[in-house]
């Protein structure tokens, strides 16, 4: 059945503050048809962000949601999640908030295993405060602050979830936005740390610096580098070559966090009830 | 007549216990001395009463868990010190800005920096009152004993659920770390606070409209009350409002006075020996128990010295400074930083009396025997 993704949005709260182009709509719309689609009950699902364009996704979200510090969304959601461990718990997040500010914070909830599905959009840049680079700006690639070209190496951000402890990782692009939406619907259904980054274009901050002028080149750029993993293993090395990777790369099966707390609360319980009474 | 208890308890272990009295049911910390043991503590009350511990990576995150599961209808704490209590300043003035209650314990060492990591200090008074950027309230308590440390843990949670805001608990390495017997009240007997909920119906509620005393009641998730909190200026929906001026003014000005509003409730003080007294101690925390030996002293000795002893730091207490100013002829304030409260009792008193500051800041208490010279100094 069709979602109607403006039965999901706070349409009195409109108009979005992004510009026109911009790809974290395109992210927004597919995480909403993938809880359409799986008929989950809004009143049960907490979005939280951070600080960025990609944060102020949640304000005309139509579940429950909170905008947190710049970096720290995923250690509020969770407290949120050990606080309401019944509740659907999602993060959205930025490439600067996610992998920059809130790096550690990334690698520590991932390796918790902790039930929230987080989306990194992952632009290249900072949109927000104007195009500044990011640990994920290309290397070489022009910011407000890289005047001649960044120096500086990325790093790839699933790989780091991965060894981190996620359970289940996961990439796509707005261009390929049917394949985001199974994906974010798998993490949505994965039990523990789920992680999907979406790579998007920020044609305010990013294209326009970069050769890419217009909102169409910068989809077609991505339409252009993607890869499958599952066609990966039949290309070469040369045809990687400048090629990034999408699709599944890993869904594991291990404990989870607050099941795991919830057991250690059982057997603590049987040792005495303190409650002041000691 | 409940029952009592008689217990010898450390002082961070009296915090601990009153945090699960309080209905505390969550804790997010990162070890530093000489805090470490509420954290202890509560890592394994906490479970055994049904409540989550989390040693988190960092204390920024730890402030955020605290917060986030708050949000989750928790009563959350954390506790902490100098450079830990710097880490959480950011995530504090976020508490304040979306209104969630939390307690934040910092057991002070001395500074700058990792100074003086085991021994006491009171310096972060004015950190505790400005560390974070914007013009925030906020509730600051500070214990001389175990006793006190036990009952302003249990109010700290009473004040932040009544009033919607991040409360501040500044102990020390002496009452944190001292060991005293303490007379506890009966757990049933003892008054507890949890924060309002709506009536409103989910069409009609507005997260931030607040009621009379300027604290918006809060709705239950998974009720139907889907909406946004942001600490970006916000309007009484929660919706951002970044340019809006008229939104700012009346946002920053009722969370203030939702705060100044209930001061006689907050501000918790003591005047011992003032009715005749000649010249006043104004204390605060480990330095309020040699104050209170001086005045033992020097009252035998005929000197009418008298002690106003605060346990609410913020809002300060600026009416029982008020109070005697005209009556002494000097307030001694003795505090084991350079001078910060000192400069709020100049603020009230200075025409009227003489404020005398007595400091030490080599992480060794000031005696009641420095506190008379100063007294004899003056007289
Ligand atoms: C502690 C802190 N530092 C800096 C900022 C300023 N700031 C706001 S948004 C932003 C960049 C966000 O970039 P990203 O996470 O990539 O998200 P985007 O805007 O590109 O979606 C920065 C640096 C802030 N709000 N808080
Ligand atoms: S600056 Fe970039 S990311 Fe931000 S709204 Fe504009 S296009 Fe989107």
């Amino acid at each position: 059945m069709a979602v109607h993704v403006q039965e999901y949005l706070r349409l009195d709260k409109m108009p979005h503050i992004w510009c026109p182009g911009c790809g974290t709509g395109i992210v927004d719309g597919a995480l909403v048809r993938a809880i359409g689609n799986l008929g989950y009950n809004r009143d049960n699902v907490m979005v939280i962000t951070g600080i960025g364009c990609s944060a102020r996704s949640n304000a005309i979200l139509d579940f429950n949601t909170f905008q947190t510090t710049h970096g720290r969304a995923l250690s509020f959601a969770t407290g949120f999640k050990l606080a309401r461990p019944e509740m659907k718990v999602i993060v959205i997040t930025g490439d600067g908030d996610g992998s920059g500010i809130g790096g550690n914070h990334l690698i520590h909830t991932a390796r918790r295993n902790i039930d929230i599905t987080t989306i990194l959009i992952n632009n290249s840049i900072y949109g927000m405060t104007g195009g500044q680079y990011s640990p994920l700006t290309p290397t070489g690639s022009f910011a407000t602050t890289a005047p001649y070209g960044t120096v500086e190496d990325t790093f790839d951000v699933c790989k780091l979830v991965e060894a981190a402890g996620a359970t289940y990782v996961a990439r796509s692009t707005a261009y390929h936005v049917t394949l985001l939406e199974q994906l974010i619907t798998s993490a949505l259904e994965h039990k523990g740390f789920s992680f999907v980054e979406a790579i998007t274009q920020c044609p305010i901050g990013y294209g326009r610096r970069n050769k890419m002028k217009t909102p169409t080149e910068m989809l077609k750029w991505q339409k252009d580098h993607a890869v499958n993993i599952k066609a990966a293993s039949r290309l070469s090395e040369e045809q990687l070559e400048g090629k990034f990777l999408i699709g599944e790369f890993v869904v594991k099966n291990k404990a989870e966090y607050t099941e795991k707390y919830n057991k250690l609360k059982e057997e603590a319980k049987k040792e005495g009830d303190f409650n002041g009474k000691i | 007549m409940g029952k009592k208890q008689v217990k010898l308890m450390q002082g961070n272990e009296a915090c601990a216990e009153a945090a699960i009295v309080a209905g505390a049911r969550f804790f997010a910390g990162y070890p530093i001395t000489p805090a470490t043991e509420i954290a202890e503590t509560l890592a394994k009350l906490l479970p055994q009463n049904g409540g989550t511990f989390i040693q988190m990576e960092d204390e920024i995150a730890s402030m955020a868990a605290v917060i986030g599961a708050s949000i989750g209808g928790v009563k959350s704490m954390t506790a902490t010190s100098g450079p830990g209590f710097t880490l959480k300043q950011e995530n504090l003035g976020y508490a304040a800005m979306i209104e969630i209650p939390c307690v934040i314990v910092n057991v002070q060492r001395g500074g700058p920096s990792t100074g003086l990591p085991t021994l006491p200090a009171q310096m972060d008074v004015m950190q505790a009152r400005w560390g974070t950027h914007g013009d925030h309230p906020i509730v600051v308590l500070s214990p001389s004993t175990v006793y006190e440390f036990y009952i302003l843990t249990i109010k700290a949670f009473n004040f932040a659920e009544m009033l919607r805001t991040p409360v501040i608990i500044l102990s020390d390495a002496i009452v944190g770390h001292l060991r005293e017997k303490v007379v506890l009240p009966d757990p049933s007997e003892i008054e507890i606070v949890n924060r309002k909920k709506t009536d409103v119906s989910p069409e009609k509620f507005l997260p931030f409209k607040a009621d009379e005393d300027g604290v918006p009641p809060f709705a239950n998730y998974g009720e139907g009350y889907r909406y946004h909190m942001t600490s970006n200026n916000h309007d009484e929906s929660g919706a951002p409002a970044t340019n809006n001026h008229k939104v700012a003014d009346a946002l920053l000005r009722r969370l203030h006075n939702k705060v100044e509003k209930r001061r006689s409730e907050i501000i918790i003080t003591d005047e011992i020996m003032m009715d005749d007294a000649e010249v006043a101690v104004f204390a605060y925390g480990c330095t309020a128990r040699s104050a209170f030996s001086a005045v033992e002293i020097t009252r035998e000795q005929g000197i009418k010295l008298g002690l106003i002893k605060t346990q609410t730091l913020w809002p300060f207490p600026y009416e029982a400074i008020k109070k005697y100013a005209n009556q002494v002829k000097a307030i001694i304030v003795p505090e084991m930083n350079m001078g910060q409260l000192v400069g709020e009792v100049e603020r009230v008193a200075c025409k009227d009396t003489k404020v005398t500051p007595l400091n030490k800041f080599d992480g060794r208490m000031i005696t009641p025997e420095e506190i008379i010279s100063t007294v004899k100094e003056v007289i």
